[in-house]
């Protein structure tokens, strides 16, 4: 396949600017004389400098810009941990509904019924599909989830009075946003290391856990893709101790229908919307963090949550031992309306199956990209991995000088978005590989190939890999100058330090 | 494919997965639909709703209803924009790269503010950020936030602030013209002070006129000033960085994003100064080259602020933002301009007068309750008319008229009173219709 991303060198839109250009269709009447009621102090001297274009001179400069973005629309997006399926258009097409996107959050509540009918029966879908007794819809993303389920554990150990619990255990192949969450919330941040077959070491937990444990923030299956077969006695430990137990759900595409974080002992559980319900992830949001508790936990939730009294929903605010709100309003409905179709639209069948797929596509791509020469598959040999895995090209680095990072950039030139590179920590040149379910047989082979072609250049000593991308709107960027005070450029009228 | 990876059946695939975990793991969901099910049972639920589009509504606090160009939803529905994910490979991704770098500039414009990150969730965990920001450049530990805060702005937050050990003071607003209570504040601002908060134009509609002194006094003791904003009201009104802001804060859902039922948002956040740069939440994105030099190019800036370096260390947890809804902002401001957003306020402005004067002309309504410049929203007292809010607004959905937000439980010393909002979305005869209405339902008394 030849790739070529559009390169337009469009300029920033500022410079684009013609005097008088504009792309407002101004009303008949002149409303100018009000702005003589604002008292002098607090009016505006110069309207803002904005910049003066045409409507058409706005969508072309932005119809150009969307040419030169790689989207899931246009191929494979092996973004590992980001779960890039396809996101159904009914599913766009239902959010783009007026009696979505023009209700007001405070309206009477007789007048959204059917909103509170769909956000109630979201949560629940969601909350089977997990296994735990209730869930709220509030969070934005997964970190808001995060630092929103942190915050549940809190107030769960105060009101046992159990006050000296100040410890947040992560594994060290957990994602950033958990360290960084489990900070935010107020606690230490222990990091367990994992073992030989890359899961967590159930001895180093042992010696981890104690007094001070408020949790464990794991996922499963891990970053490595591999499930965490001693799960059920993680969460013993942990229990044990008297900590909770807080269920990433950046991976939970791996195993719906398979196994339920609820039933491995998981207390708090938060799902990445966007990830594993197909939501469209819009370039870095929105997406929405629903999360998903115990019984034990329910009380604590953010007000409000939606209920029903059998003739009507209603958004319940009296919980009077509720953490408050992590947010205003209800949460990211259009996120989650489209999450519910999607639910509705594949059933607890395709749901399994979406699993089962996306498993047995990582597992083909993972057998295949393994046998190339300079890649490997560290960690847990014959053990099959779920969802994704994660490919060390250490080999090819060390003897090509070909690192991870440029067999990525070279991936472009195929028209497929690398994986995930440099991440998890704990593997040297990782390359964190998810196909996903929604990518055909064909579309893997050709992701194959592109790394055996990879693979023969960089043994050939070809310039290509170390020179890519080539096919991509710009060539290899310098992101140092980015961050260097004298160069760095912010907006287009700072420069820091000059 | 099975073959390939030498197993016989998919089943093998999860055999490492405890049969106690198997055996209950089935969905106890509904069975598969359709396309045209789905579409039909969605339909359906939506179907019950009514939008501000079937009912004629007069809500904002935090959420205004705006007209949203055809264009941006045009552009912010191709696959391209929205089936992409945070641009961790900028080659690839320059659109939208560029596309948060124009956003940051034009936010910067509209606030005359020095930097803006690429997004946060919305206004009240932007605000959350902002007071940890505040105490984490401060090293101090309480936070002065004004009496009419939106209140679940305030609840989020405390919900921010608790784990931080951030102590939350509140300043209170004078009852006649709402504006801060200056030799008050004085009295609460001490060393320990972290930051001064304000909101302009107030949650309640009113603006204050003291920014600066407020800013001043806020600066002479060592703390910072933090300014919550709505961002069509720059149009017109002088911007946070000419009061003496430090850090901004606001809402972006009007600048050409729905209502959505309240989510998802636009949280905006922008500082001054290379200092604050540094301890600013959230992605930024920089303009840069290519490594050649030949082309301009763009990427993320100063990652070693965010949680993939940082981890425990980082400025915030903040992973996916709002990206999208800050495309269509930055389309927005540019489709608008200098002249399309001064005269978007000005019509605002037009609403709003024309408004109060007819809203004032109803026996026993106090409109405004403040004595102060309002913008696009104010608050309407019912005390004098002897009737309640809720059993208004009852009437008034009767009518087809969706009246005000209710501020009886939030600030119970205002009475009776609802906070309306007006916006282009209304017209003098839709603001004649809910006069009319209100004459009908107060005159029954």
């Amino acid at each position: 396949m030849v790739y070529s991303q559009a390169r337009w060198d469009e300029p920033p839109i500022k410079s684009l600017s013609g005097h008088g250009h504009i792309g407002f269709h101004k009303q008949a009447s002149d409303p100018s004389p009000a702005l003589n009621t604002i008292p002098k102090i607090l009016r505006r001297s110069a309207p803002p400098s904005l910049p003066e274009l045409s409507e058409i001179e706005v969508i072309r400069h932005y119809t150009r810009l969307s040419q030169e973005n790689f989207g899931i629309d246009l191929g494979l997006y092996a973004l590992g941990s980001c779960t890039m399926k396809y996101n159904p258009k009914v599913c766009d097409l239902l959010a783009a509904s007026h009696k979505i996107q023009e209700l007001h959050p405070y309206q009477d509540q007789r007048t959204v019924q059917g909103i509170l009918q769909l956000l109630y029966e979201a949560a629940d879908s969601l909350a089977k599909i997990v296994g735990v007794q209730k869930m709220t819809l509030h969070p934005a993303a997964g970190a808001h989830g995060e630092y929103t389920g942190l915050l549940l554990i809190r107030a769960y150990h105060r009101d046992m009075k159990d006050l000296k619990r100040d410890e947040i255990i992560v594994p060290d192949s957990a994602h950033g946003t958990n360290p960084a969450s489990a900070a935010m919330a107020g606690y230490k941040v222990i990091e367990v290391r994992s073992n030989s077959r890359g899961c967590v070491d159930t001895e180093a937990l042992k010696g981890a856990v104690g007094s001070r444990t408020a949790g464990l923030m794991i996922t499963n299956p891990n970053t490595l893709g591999i499930f965490e077969r001693e799960i059920l006695e993680i969460t013993r430990i942990v229990h044990e101790a008297g900590g909770l137990l807080y269920y990433d759900g950046a991976n939970l595409n791996a195993i719906m229908g398979k196994a339920k974080p609820g039933d491995m002992g998981f207390d708090v559980v938060h799902l990445n919307i966007h990830k594993t319900f197909a939501t469209p992830h819009g370039g870095g949001g929105p997406g929405a963090g629903p999360i998903g508790v115990v019984s034990r936990l329910a009380d604590y939730l953010p007000i409000p949550t939606v209920e029903f009294d059998g003739s009507k929903y209603y958004l319940d605010y009296n919980r009077p031992k509720s953490i408050g709100k992590v947010r205003a309003y209800h949460g990211s409905s259009a996120v989650v309306l489209r999450a519910y179709a999607y639910i509705l639209l594949l059933g607890r069948e395709g749901l399994e199956t979406a699993s089962e797929v996306a498993v047995l596509n990582a597992n083909y791509m993972a057998q295949k990209l393994r046998k190339i020469k300079g890649f490997s598959l560290p960690y847990a040999e014959g053990v099959p991995r779920k969802h994704e895995f994660v490919l060390s090209a250490s080999g090819l680095a060390k003897e090509t000088g070909v690192t991870a990072l440029l067999a990525g950039k070279r991936l472009m030139d195929f028209g497929i978005h690398p994986p995930t590179v440099y991440f998890p920590l704990i593997v040297e040149e990782a390359m964190m590989v998810e196909p996903t379910e929604t990518e055909s047989k064909l579309e893997l082979d050709a992701m194959v190939t592109a790394f055996e072609k990879i693979s023969n250049e960089a043994y050939s000593n070809s310039d290509q890999p170390k020179t890519s991308p080539h096919a991509a709107s710009v060539t290899r960027i310098d992101e140092a100058k980015a961050n260097r005070p004298k160069t760095m450029e912010l907006t287009w009228t700072s420069h820091p330090t000059e | 494919m099975l073959d390939d990876i030498g197993l016989k059946s998919i089943d093998q695939l999860f055999d490492d997965i405890p049969t106690t975990l198997r055996s209950k793991a089935e969905l106890p969901i509904k069975s598969k639909l359709s396309e045209m099910e789905t579409r039909r049972y969605v339909e359906g639920l939506l179907s019950k709703n009514q939008s501000t589009r079937d009912i004629l509504s007069f809500l904002g606090a935090g959420v205004w209803p705006h007209h949203v160009p055809a264009a941006i939803d045009a552009i912010i529905t191709r696959g391209e924009f929205l089936t992409s994910y945070t641009p961790y490979q900028p080659e690839l991704s320059q659109g939208m790269l560029q596309s948060m770098f124009e956003y940051q500039s034009l936010i910067c414009d509209l606030t005359a503010m020095d930097y803006a990150n690429s997004s946060l969730y919305d206004w009240s965990t932007a605000l959350g950020e902002a007071a940890r920001m505040t105490s984490r450049v401060t090293s101090r530990d309480e936070f002065i936030v004004p009496h009419f805060i939106h209140p679940e702005r305030l609840q989020t937050l405390k919900t921010f602030c608790d784990p931080a050990d951030i102590k939350i003071v509140e300043v209170p607003q004078d009852p006649g013209t709402g504006y801060i209570d200056q030799s008050e504040l004085k009295r609460k601002l001490s060393n320990r002070t972290a930051g001064v908060y304000l909101e302009s134009p107030s949650f309640l509609g009113f603006v204050e006129e003291s920014c600066d002194d407020i800013a001043h006094v806020a600066h002479d003791r060592g703390a910072l000033f933090v300014v919550g904003c709505e961002p069509i009201s720059l149009g017109a009104l002088k911007p946070p960085g000419e009061l003496g802001a430090d850090i901004v804060v606001g809402e972006g859902q009007p600048l050409g994003n729905h209502m959505n039922f309240g989510g998802p948002l636009l949280g905006i956040f922008g500082c001054k100064g290379e200092g604050l740069l540094r301890q600013m939440p959230g992605r930024i994105i920089g303009k840069t080259t290519t490594q050649d030099g030949k082309q301009d190019a763009y990427c993320m800036a100063l990652q070693t602020r965010e949680q993939h370096i940082r981890r425990g260390k980082s400025t915030s947890n903040i992973c996916t933002n709002e990206a999208l809804l800050a495309l269509a902002a930055a389309m927005y401001l540019s489709l608008l301009g200098p002249a399309g957003i001064t005269e978007l306020s000005a019509t605002i402005l037009d609403r709003t007068n024309y408004a109060i004067q007819q809203l004032r002309k109803l026996r026993g309504v106090k409109a405004p309750v403040f004595d102060a410049f309002h913008f696009m929203e104010f608050t309407v007292n019912f005390q004098d008319a002897g009737k309640h809010v809720s059993e208004i607004n009852d009437a008034l959905l009767g009518a087809g008229i969706q009246g005000g937000l209710d501020l009886s439980t939030y600030f119970p010393e205002l009475g009776q009173t609802a906070l309306y909002c007006f916006t282009e979305v209304h017209t003098h005869r839709d603001i004649d219709m809910l006069t009319d209405e209100l004459r009908v339902i107060l005159g029954a008394n």
